[in-house]
Formats: structure tokens, C-alpha cells, sequence
């Protein structure tokens, strides 16, 4: 059997090897094709579930392929969104982006597929790299300055994570990537939960999302609005499901998200904080951790990546052929792009938790998931969040971008148009989609992890709660409506600790550090090298006059002694120098005769 | 097609207004009508249009907390970060 498991995250890295050979008019079935086999590899292999490719590297066993139903759900959905994402952004013609996402969508694969977590950690990394890419190649400064910070950030997180496994590793000896005692959690779980947190953007670990998505290229924020986050939430239900501090957070990150989402100007970024709130109902139904929650969660993973793609790629379009993703510079534009409102609505309706949309089946999950576990204030919280979801995403980006004032430049309004043909097709599946997963639910139902669990999200009196939310929901936004129109500012968030700690970072080395840097250079200048030259100075004098005086002075000495001596007894004349000698003799023999 | 419908609904935003009411009053009754025995708590059963109400000062709320929180300092300028 082993023989037969091809890694799907393989598939795609070949294939991004080999995208920049293959060119002309082979590019476009190309880039449909190998998402496509990835694809039939995922639905073949959860045919088969089992373990997979298990390698030893030196001590440990490496086990890249773990198929169950668990893994099967998000592999499919992670698979099914590169195929319609690569559609979206055929006509690109950067092979370094398309590469990029490939990349990306192999780590989030290989992540969900990792039995280990040596394993995820490769994988981990190869997301957090290759997706920083994608907003690298918008190209700009701001997207420059992003990327960095999203690199850094994620960093950040993976050494949180690598810490925590490394520790885990130490005290039990285990790599293997499977649920944590979370009843009596150690140093090392909290470590991991961290470390995988911040991935699914839980706050106080978010800011990088809203950040990073509206700054990436069109194309790039479609592929990170559905890999990154849900593949963190794959994690959290696999390690951490259970953990209630997850519920608080999660609950607080719903609601963080969307308050900063209905302040938010920048349309990509107002998607984003709204991820962040989504994301928010996954990681309270992981926290919650009945089967039914589970369920939830990866129910709403599975609808949210396909209905915020949709929003993304919504998005994406505007901005592609007006350039503009601020509301303030947006408005009416109905009358432009009729194709893109519809799919944008579709999107938001879908988010919103429609019934017949996909929101709606899957959030109810999670929101049962709490009431029935007697967590009232977190199932009135996440149903308080979903009336401000169809206000932010539903009702407020809708109004302001395609009907509402107009504020398009002359230049703006002429550029606007539908898009390409197959950014339309990519919408088209996607919207397609949302609303299938809402009208025929075992689709979605019958994949879900806990098979035992039986929930009907069409009874008469979940159905009359929604539509009664959503109607007046509605009329609040009607009634309120000037209180929420954009307005051209940033929204501050945590992420101002670390840009203007960096900032501060920089500023101290800049000043203090540079000015003692300075007075030290201009001690040892004005100090220091006169005392050395003064030093110096002296030791050559002492070494001239005193040291070669010495050892000149016996030399001279010796020198001028022996001149004289050669004066006086050598004088050439033969009579004399015999005398002196015989002398000498005699003076000597007297001397030893006479002792 | 739709952009003509849209056009031909902003024209008559009075009616359209008066038919979203009408909606909504009917969803207000209908709410009355049904069967309240999958409600999680009390007030769902005995306060009639609860989720209305909800939906509703749910919506308020936030949009009331989102311009109190922006307003006390959190919408900066948008060069903010360029300074």
C-alpha cells in the first residue's frame, strides 16, 4: 500500500519546479493541471486512510503522510481552494507568484498530513516563506515593509512552537504531532498552543493578518485568506481540542475582529479583521470540544475558506482593474462591474449565515455546539458576532463599494470593469459552491471527522432566529448608517507595539547609542591617541637614548679605547714595539718569580 | 439586466422601503407562530420576537462600540506609520 502514496504536497512542489519551463500556450492547462492531480491524489488517498511514508531520520521517525478523516476534510478543501485560486490567477504571467503559491499550498498539505512534528515544523516553515512571496511580489514599498514584518512575525511563531515541541520532547519523548494532555497543561503545551495560535491569528498574535492580506497582490491574498489561518485551526483542533482558554479567545476574538472591521476603510483589509472574527467561531468550537464542536469547526473552516475566497477574490477584482481597495475612493459601482457585486454579495451573504448559504450550516454548528454545553454568554456572544458580520461584510462593504455615494475619481470609474474570464470562473465556482454547500448539506456533513453526530440546521425555529436577526440587523444598519461611513484613517492595533517598537529600537540605537558611540570616538581621539602619541613619543626617546645608548655607548667605548690604545702602542716603529713587549714579559716573569 | 432592475428599485426607494417593512412585520409575526421548543433559554420562549430584538440591538451595539473605540484614538491618520 505504501507503494501507492504519492504525497500531494509533492505533486505541487514538482510542479511549481517546473512551471517556469513550461510556457506559451502550455502555461494555462498547466497551471489547471497540476492543482487538478493534486486534487484526485486527495480524494484518492481518503479512500484509503491509513499511515504513510514514514522515514527514519536519525533518531526519530519522520511520518509525512497520516490519512484520516480528520486530515481528509481540510486536504480537500485546502486542494479544491488552489484549483479555483490558480483559475483566478491564470492570466498573471510572474511565474514566481504562481510558484510562490504553490509552494505555500504544499506546506499547508504537507502540515495538514504531518503525523509528527519535526514534519510540521518543515511544512510550518515553508508556508510562513513561500506566502511572504506573495506579498513581496506586489512590488511596492508598503508590500516590501509588510512582508518583512509578516516574516519576522511568523518567525516569531514558529520559535514559540519549535521551543515548545523540543520541551515536550524532553520531558516525554515523544514527537509525535497528537492531542495534548490539555486537563493539566505544562510549560510545553501552552508553548505549542502559542506557536500554532499564532497562525490562526488568535489575538493578542492577530495583527499580522489584517496587515499582510491587504497588502499582498491580488492573486496572493486569495491563496492566504484560505491556507494560513485554517491550517493553524487543522492544528489546534488536532493538538489542543478541549482547551477552554480557547473559548475565551476566541470569543474575544470574534468580536475584536469585527468591531475593527466596521471601522476599517481598506476593503482587503476589512476582509481580513473579518477572518479574524470567522476564524474566532473555529477556535471557541476547538475550545469547546464536543464532537458537535469539532464538527463546527471544521465545518466553518471548510465554508469559510470557500466563501472568503470568494469576498477575496471579489475584492481582488476591483482592485485589479480600478487599482483602488480603499472605500473612501470606491462607490456605485453596480453600474461598472455588475459580475463582481453579485459574487461580492454572494460572499457576504454566505459569511453572514444566510439559510441555503454555506455560513449557514456551518456556523449554526458552533453556535449549538455552545448552548448545548451550557456556555450561554459564549453562544449569545458568537450569535451577537454574526449580526455584525452581516453588517460588515453583507450590508456595509456591498453598500459602500457598489451602490451608496459615489466617490470613484474620474480615472477610477473609467478603468472599472468586470474582470477577466477567468477570475469570473473562479468566482463563479466559488459562489457556485457556497450556495450548494448551503441547499445540499450531507455534501459537507458526511466529511466531517465525527460521523457519529446528527445536526438538521433547517428546523422551523433556527430557521425564523436567523432571518429574524438578519432583518433587523438590516434595519439597524438602514437606521445607522451614517455612524459607519469610511472614513480615510488607519485603525491602530497591537501591531503599533511592534512597529513603533522598532521604531523605538531604532530611534534609541539612532540617538542615545549613536551619540555615546560618538563621545566615545571623540574621548579616544582627543584623549586617547594624545596619550598614545605622547606615550609613543617618549618610548622612542627612551628606546634612542636610553636602550641603543647603552649598547651604543659600550660599543663606542669599546671603540675609543682601542683607538687609543692602538695610538700609543702601535706606532709603526719595530724597536719600540719589541721593547714594550719584552717589557711586558719581564714585568710578568718578575712578578711571578717574586710570588 | 440587474444593473436596469437596480436602477429602476432606487428610483422607487419609498416603495422598496415600504416593502422591507412589510417583510419585516411578517417576520415578526411568523416568528410568534413557531414551535419555541429548540430555544436554549427562557427569554427566547417568552419574549416574543427575541431574536428580532437581539438582531437588533446587536447591531447597534456594535456600531456604537466601533465609533466610541475609533474615536477614542484608535482611527489614526492614515500616514500614521509614514511619519
Amino acid at each position: 500500500m505504501t507503494s501507492s502514496f504519492i504525497h500531494p504536497a509533492l505533486i505541487m512542489i514538482v510542479g511549481a519546479c517546473l512551471l517556469p519551463m513550461v510556457r506559451g500556450p502550455f502555461r494555462k492547462p498547466y497551471l489547471f493541471l497540476v492543482p487538478l492531480l493534486t486534487f484526485i491524489d486527495v480524494i484518492y488517498l481518503s479512500q484509503h486512510a491509513g499511515i504513510y511514508g514514514v522515514f527514519q531520520f536519525m533518531d526519530w521517525p519522520l511520518t509525512f503522510g497520516r490519512v484520516d478523516r480528520l486530515s481528509m476534510i481540510f486536504a480537500f478543501i485546502m486542494s479544491l481552494m488552489a484549483i479555483i485560486a490558480t483559475i483566478y490567477g491564470m492570466h498573471v504571467e510572474d511565474e514566481w507568484q504562481h510558484m510562490a503559491a504553490w509552494f505555500y499550498v504544499a506546506g499547508s498539505l504537507g502540515a495538514i498530513y504531518a503525523a509528527d512534528y519535526i514534519t510540521l515544523f518543515l511544512f510550518w516553515e515553508m508556508m510562513a516563506f513561500a506566502s511572504t512571496f506573495l506579498i513581496w511580489a506586489r512590488k511596492d514599498e508598503e508590500a516590501l515593509a509588510a512582508g518583512y514584518r509578516y516574516i519576522l512575525v511568523h518567525t516569531f511563531g514558529g520559535v514559540i512552537l519549535l521551543l515548545g515541541f523540543v520541551l515536550r520532547y524532553q520531558a516525554t519523548g515523544s514527537l509525535s504531532f497528537e492531542q495534548l494532555n490539555v486537563s493539566s497543561p505544562e510549560l510545553y503545551t501552552w508553548l505549542i498552543m502559542a506557536g500554532l495560535m499564532l497562525n490562526a491569528a488568535v489575538p493578542p498574535l492577530h495583527s499580522w493578518l489584517p496587515d499582510a492580506y491587504s497588502k499582498a497582490t491580488a492573486i496572493g491574498a486569495v491563496f492566504m485568506c484560505a491556507f494560513t489561518t485554517k491550517t493553524a485551526v487543522y492544528t489546534l483542533i488536532r493538538s489542543c481540542s478541549g482547551f477552554e482558554v480557547l473559548i475565551y479567545l476566541g470569543v474575544i476574538m470574534a468580536i475584536y475582529g469585527i468591531i475593527y472591521a466596521v471601522m476599517e476603510n481598506d476593503v482587503r483589509k476589512l476582509l481580513g479583521w473579518e477572518i479574524v472574527s470567522q476564524v474566532g467561531y473555529m477556535v471557541a468550537g476547538v475550545g469547546i470540544g464536543t464532537t458537535l464542536a469539532i464538527n463546527g469547526a471544521c465545518a466553518h473552516a471548510f465554508a469559510h475558506i470557500l466563501y472568503k475566497g470568494l469576498l477575496f477574490m471579489a475584492a481582488g477584482a476591483i482592485l485589479t482593474t480600478t487599482g483602488r481597495q480603499k472605500l473612501t475612493q470606491l462607490g456605485g459601482l453596480y453600474k461598472k462591474m455588475p459580475a463582481t457585486m453579485i459574487f461580492m454579495l454572494i460572499g457576504g451573504l454566505a459569511v453572514s449565515g444566510l439559510p441555503l448559504m454555506s455560513g449557514f450550516i456551518s456556523k449554526s454548528m458552533i453556535i449549538t455546539a455552545a448552548f448545548e454545553s451550557h456556555l450561554l454568554w459564549a453562544g449569545f456572544a458568537l450569535t451577537l458576532v454574526s449580526s455584525g458580520t452581516f453588517l460588515a461584510a453583507g450590508l456595509r462593504l456591498p453598500y459602500l463599494i457598489f451602490f451608496g455615494k459615489n466617490n470613484c475619481s474620474q480615472e477610477t470609474w473609467e478603468k472599472a470593469e468586470d474582470p477577466s474570464w477567468n477570475m469570473q470562473l473562479a468566482m463563479t465556482i466559488g459562489g457556485f459552491l457556497c450556495i450548494f454547500l448551503g441547499c445540499y448539506t450531507p455534501f459537507l456533513y458526511n466529511m466531517l471527522p465525527h460521523t457519529e453526530v446528527v445536526f438538521h440546521p433547517y428546523n422551523s425555529y433556527h430557521l425564523s432566529e436567523t432571518i429574524q436577526i438578519m432583518a433587523f440587523t438590516a434595519f439597524g444598519f438602514f437606521m445607522l448608517r451614517k455612524y459607519v461611513m469610511p472614513k480615510e484613517t488607519t485603525s491602530l492595533d497591537l501591531d503599533w507595539f511592534y512597529r513603533m517598537g522598532g521604531r523605538a529600537f531604532l530611534w534609541t540605537v539612532q540617538n542615545p547609542l549613536q551619540w555615546f558611540d560618538n563621545v566615545v570616538g571623540r574621548f579616544y581621539k582627543s584623549v586617547g591617541i594624545n596619550c598614545l602619541m605622547i606615550t609613543s613619543a617618549f618610548w622612542s626617546w627612551f628606546d634612542w637614548n636610553g636602550i641603543d645608548g647603552v649598547v651604543d655607548g659600550t660599543a663606542r667605548c669599546v671603540r675609543a679605547i682601542g683607538r687609543r690604545v692602538t695610538i700609543v702602542l702601535q706606532r709603526g716603529e719595530i724597536q719600540l714595539t719589541i721593547y714594550y713587549t719584552i717589557s711586558f714579559v719581564a714585568v710578568i716573569l718578575v712578578a711571578y718569580v717574586w710570588s | 439586466m440587474i444593473v436596469n432592475l437596480i436602477d429602476y428599485l432606487q428610483d422607487r426607494l419609498r416603495y422598496v422601503a415600504y416593502a422591507c417593512y412589510a417583510v419585516m412585520a411578517f417576520i415578526l409575526i411568523w416568528s410568534m407562530t413557531v414551535d419555541t421548543s429548540h430555544a436554549h433559554t427562557w427569554a427566547e420562549k417568552m419574549i416574543p420576537g427575541f431574536w428580532a430584538l437581539f438582531g437588533l440591538g446587536s447591531c447597534a451595539i456594535i456600531i456604537m462600540v466601533a465609533r466610541w473605540y475609533g474615536k477614542s484614538g484608535i482611527q489614526a491618520r492614515e500616514d500614521y506609520y509614514d511619519k
